[in-house]
Formats: structure tokens, sequence, C-alpha cells
């Protein structure tokens, strides 16, 4: 469980979050959406450490994110970020990579480490490409060899931003399944997304962002119900088969 | 093991091709040592060819292997934290930092010459801080950088002329440098700089693991616990210690630290297709046995730190070789006159750059 308790955070002398509360539970997907620049990386990223509040504290599992040490904090949190890397390495040595924080000096994985970077390559259907380079693999390849590194690093809470980037939709929907399922074994999933359809299907908390702060925060039917997506997007939102988006 | 196996025997071709490289080096000159006296001579030093192998043959060979190795793997740790193939000791300006360093310490200190290499890290430090500083300001694409470097550089080479030109008694040394090569080296010059050089070679070996890290990209380093600021420094201070203390004996030898590493990337991924690893066919049939799927796994993981380690040990022995088999061609292809190593490299690195620079466009267009 991540606690943000009246975080203000951005960068330089610019405040993109101000006095930002909220609780991303365990046992829970949560998603984060809101217009672009209003913080949701930011928030990801000062969830995980990363960035260093300007004001305020983040919990993580009821410890203080600024006691711990940076090997604590990913075996804490992972977090799969928006932009990725293309180094020259396969896929399977892409996954291993997510054992890192459990390795100590001088950095040699045990039986266990590989068979946790096994297990995650083949929950995200990626096992049998292991030993294809990264620059060979298609951009969802690529992604899952990336989800695969962020399972193989075990933590209680799992932060993606936009991770259905570069995937198609039955791939967006193979990627929110397999969230919900990290969700149902009691981790803490939080997950950026642009795709608001996807975000309201899927999750089971929606975050909205904007103006600085949180300006929802409920069930997807809740959301909808309160309007808030019209004054944050400035769209209507309809429901009949699926959602609609319409200028207001 | 297959995957080990093969890294195994590259590392031990590139081992035999340095061997054989020395070898030449130290029978091919303006002397030919025939092979078969090889040894005697080595042995009888008050021998004519004793003597040219004792003062000039093996104190030359020792300063291309070692200038070499040293700037492979500086090469191959500035592409690294810099996420930039086109990256290198020479394109980025780190030669000419060091250059400069080294001819501010001929021209103002000629006496104290075990600091040499010391100074030429300063400058090398100072240039590779400068190009990262500049791209960082500016979120600098892959050519921004290249071409900041490209320009530090200029700076650099101005500086070291302006100095060649108010310092006439140093001119000639000067030219010789800027030219990069081995002619005259002294194995003074090579003992001051070879501790510097296994300084920086021993910690990369060490931190491979981290460099592996540090190659996903700042964001992903830092998610796996990573200090990435710390550790860029210290990869980006360990490539200075090591084309400075190249440079400080053998000039400025462009293009080693950009052909070798992707020469050694291209051997120990197959080749082009980089596909290394058939997967099995039904991979999916034994899955319950822990231990079986360790041993089966270990195969494609068996990468992570060991990939980078492995690519800096490669580099080392095939930049000592390159340069080995680079110096006894350039002092033999024109003989009886030398051709300075660094021009023959040139010779060799430009079409390389462009190559590489095409191919990134074209990846990119991809």
């Amino acid at each position: 469980m991540i606690e943000v308790k009246k975080l203000c955070g951005g960068y330089g002398g610019v405040r993109v979050l101000r006095g930002v509360s909220l609780t991303l539970e365990d046992g829970q997907l949560t998603a984060i959406i809101g217009p672009n620049g209003c913080g949701k990386s930011t928030l990801l990223r000062l969830c995980c450490g990363q960035l260093s509040p300007q004001r305020g504290e983040v919990w993580a599992d009821g410890r203080p994110l600024g006691g711990l040490t940076r090997k604590e904090t990913a075996q804490s949190i992972s977090l799969l970020p928006q932009s990725r890397a293309v180094p020259d390495i396969t896929a399977g040595a892409l996954a291993l990579h997510g054992r890192f924080p459990w390795l100590g000096y001088p950095r040699v994985c045990r039986a266990e480490d590989r068979a946790a970077a096994e297990q995650a390559m083949r929950r995200v259907g990626i096992w049998e490409k292991r030993g294809s380079l990264l620059a060979r693999l298609s951009g969802g390849e690529r992604q899952k060899a990336y989800l695969a590194m962020l399972l193989a690093q075990d933590t209680q809470n799992v932060l993606l931003d936009e991770p259905t980037v570069y995937l198609d939709i039955a791939h967006q929907l193979e990627l929110f399944a397999l969230l919900k399922n990290l969700a149902r074994e009691g981790k803490c999933v939080a997950a950026v997304e642009h795709d608001l359809g996807l975000a309201l299907d899927n999750a089971d908390r929606v975050i909205l962002l904007g103006e600085g702060g949180v300006l929802f925060s409920g069930t997807p039917q809740e959301l909808i119900d309160s309007g808030a997506i019209a004054h944050a997007f400035g769209v209507e939102l309809t429901r009949g088969d699926g959602y609609r988006f319409s200028s207001c | 093991m297959a995957r080990l196996k093969k890294n195994t025997l590259v590392l031990l071709a590139a081992g035999a091709a340095l061997l054989i490289c020395a070898v030449l080096s130290l029978l091919i000159g303006a002397v030919r040592i025939p092979p078969t006296e090889l040894w005697q001579s080595l042995t009888q030093r008050d021998s004519a060819a004793g003597q040219i192998l004792l003062h000039v043959r093996l104190p030359r060979l020792f300063a291309a292997a070692l200038a070499g190795a040293a700037l492979a793997v500086s090469g191959v740790l500035i592409q690294t934290v810099l996420q930039n193939p086109l990256a290198s000791p020479g394109i980025i300006g780190v030669n000419a930092g060091a250059g400069l360093g080294a001819a501010l310490f001929l021209a103002f200190l000629p006496g104290a010459v075990l600091l040499l290499p010391v100074a030429a890290f300063a400058g090398a430090l100072a240039s590779v801080l400068a190009v990262c500083a500049l791209a960082r300001r500016v979120n600098a694409s892959r050519i921004t950088l290249v071409l900041s470097g490209v320009a530090i550089s200029a700076l650099f080479t101005a500086g070291v002329n302006t100095i060649a030109v108010t310092h006439t008694n140093i001119m000639g040394a000067l030219r010789d440098f800027q030219n990069g090569g081995f002619a005259g080296i002294s194995a003074g010059a090579v003992a001051t700089a070879a501790p510097l050089i296994l300084l920086g070679l021993l910690p990369a070996l060490l931190f491979a693991g981290e460099l592996d890290v540090l190659g996903l990209g700042e964001e992903s380093a830092a998610s796996l616990g990573l200090n990435v600021r710390f550790y860029r420094l210290f990869f980006l201070t360990l490539a200075a210690v090591l084309a400075g203390a190249a440079v400080s004996f053998a000039g400025l030898l462009g293009f080693v630290g950009l052909m070798v590493p992707h020469m050694a990337r291209r051997l120990l991924s197959g080749g082009k297709n980089g596909q290394r690893r058939k997967a099995p066919p039904n991979a999916e049939s034994e899955n319950n046995d822990l231990s079986k799927t360790c041993r089966r796994s270990k195969n494609a993981l068996a990468e992570f730190g060991g990939g980078k380690r492995t690519l800096i040990a490669l580099s080392a022995l095939m930049g000592a070789a390159f340069l080995l088999l680079c110096d006894t061609i350039a002092r033999t292809v024109f003989a009886p006159h030398e051709l300075p190593t660094g021009i023959l490299i040139a010779y060799l690195g430009v079409p390389f750059f462009l190559w590489l620079l095409f191919r990134e466009r074209r990846k990119r267009r991809d």
C-alpha cells in the first residue's frame, strides 16, 4: 500500500502537484487518469522515490519512503517508466534485471532469481522470445519483456506509466487482465492510463488528477456519475454498449 | 551452457588473436627477426636483435596493447552510460580533452613526467563532464551529443594548437602527439600509465552488473534501486581514467573506442540476426519441476552482469590486438618511413563511423 500525504512535487522551481493526499490500496487496480501535463507521471515518480517531494511525504507498506534505502525501496515498489530504452540485450536478460534489487554483491543470480525471471516471462507470454535481442522484437513484445522485468522484481507495489503504449487492443486487454490478477493476489497496482475506456472498464478505483491535485477518487461508476470527466477533459461521456466521448 | 561456451570460445579466440598480433609486432619492423630466433633474441639481451626487442619493440608492444585495451573499454563505458552507439572517447572529445591536459602539462610542467597521465586524465574528465552537462541541459538526442563532442573536441584541439605555436620547443612532440602512435615510446612512459589503466579496467569488470542496469536508462535503473547519478559519474570517471592514461603516451588515437566495442558486440550477439538461442519447441511441457526450470532457464538468462563483463573483457582483448596489428602495419607499410598509427586508424575509422551513422538513421526510419 502506498500512502501519499499532502505531497507537493515537481521539477526545478515548477510545482506540478500541490498538496496531494491519496492512498493506493493493496488488492486493488487503481487507474490514474488526467489531462496531459497534470502530473500523473510526476506522482508515480514521487511514489517510488525517483523524485524527492518538495513537501509532504510518501509511505510504502507502513514505512516512510524517506527512511528506506534505494535497495529497500526497489524491493517494495517497482515502476514501469514511460520511456524505455532498447539496450543491446536479450528479452531473457532484461527480465533477469528485475532481480537486481534482490542480489548481493557481486550481483550473481541464484537459481531462485532465474526461476522468478522465467515465471515472469511465462506469465506475460514472452518466454518463447527469451533468446531474442530486444532490438529485434516488435514494440508489443518489447513491452512484454519490460513487464516481465517488472514482475521479476516481485514487489508488493507495482506502478506502471502508460503500460498500454505500443500494444494493440488484444494485448491491451491481456495486460489489464494481468494487472487485475496481480491485484487479486493482494498487490497494490496503479497504472497511469490515457485510454479512459480501458481505465473505466478495468480499474477497481480511478484517481482523476488535474489542477495540481486530486479532482476525484472513487470507483469508475462513481467517477462517471460525478461528471468530473467533463470538468477535467472538457468532453462529455455517454455510456451505451461502450463508452463514447464527445466535445462539450 | 551453449551460450557460456560460445562466449568462452570467443574470448579464447580473441586471446589467441592478441597473442599472434603480439608475436607479429615483435618480429616485423625495420629489422625483421626470424620466428625461430625470437626466443633466443629475447634471452640474449646483448645481441642487436635482443637490444631492439628490449628497448624498442617490447615497450611498443605493451604500449599498443595497453592503449588499445584502455580505449576500447573506455568506449564501452561511454556508449553504455550515454546510451549512444555513436559515442566514444574520440568522438565526444575525451581524447582531445586528455590531449589538452597533456599539452598544458608538457608546456608548463615539463619536469614532472610521472604526473603526465594524471594531467591527461584531468583533461579527459573535464571533457566528458562538459559534454554530459551540455547533453543533459538541452536533453540532447544522440546526434546532438555527438555534435557537442565535436564542438568540444575542436575547442580543445585549438587549445593544443595554441600551445604548439606559443611553445615552439615542444611543437614537434605535440605534432606527434596529435597524430597518435607509438614511435619512440619509452618503457617509462608506459610504466607510468599502466597502473592507471589497471585501475580503470578492474572496477569496470567488477561493477559490470551495475553497468548492465545503467544501460536500461535512467528511470528503469533508478526503479531497480541503482544510484544512477553516482554510477554514471563513476563509470564516466573510469572512462576518463582509461582514455587519459592511454592518450598520455599514445597521443590522440581516435576511433578505437568506437570501432572495437561494436565489433565485440557483433561477435557476442551472433551477428546480424540477433536470435541468440532458439527456444525449445515445447517449453511449456515441463513446467513443474523447479530444479529443471532453473537448469533450463540458465542458458537464456545467463547474461545479467555477465553480458557487460564479457563485453568489457572481449573489447579489452580485441582493442589490444587491433592496435598491435595497426601499429605493425603502420610501421611497415611505407618502410623505411613510418606512418603514425593514428593516421592509419583514421583511414579505417572514418568509413566505420559513417557506416554507423547511416545505420542509426536507417534504424530510426524503421
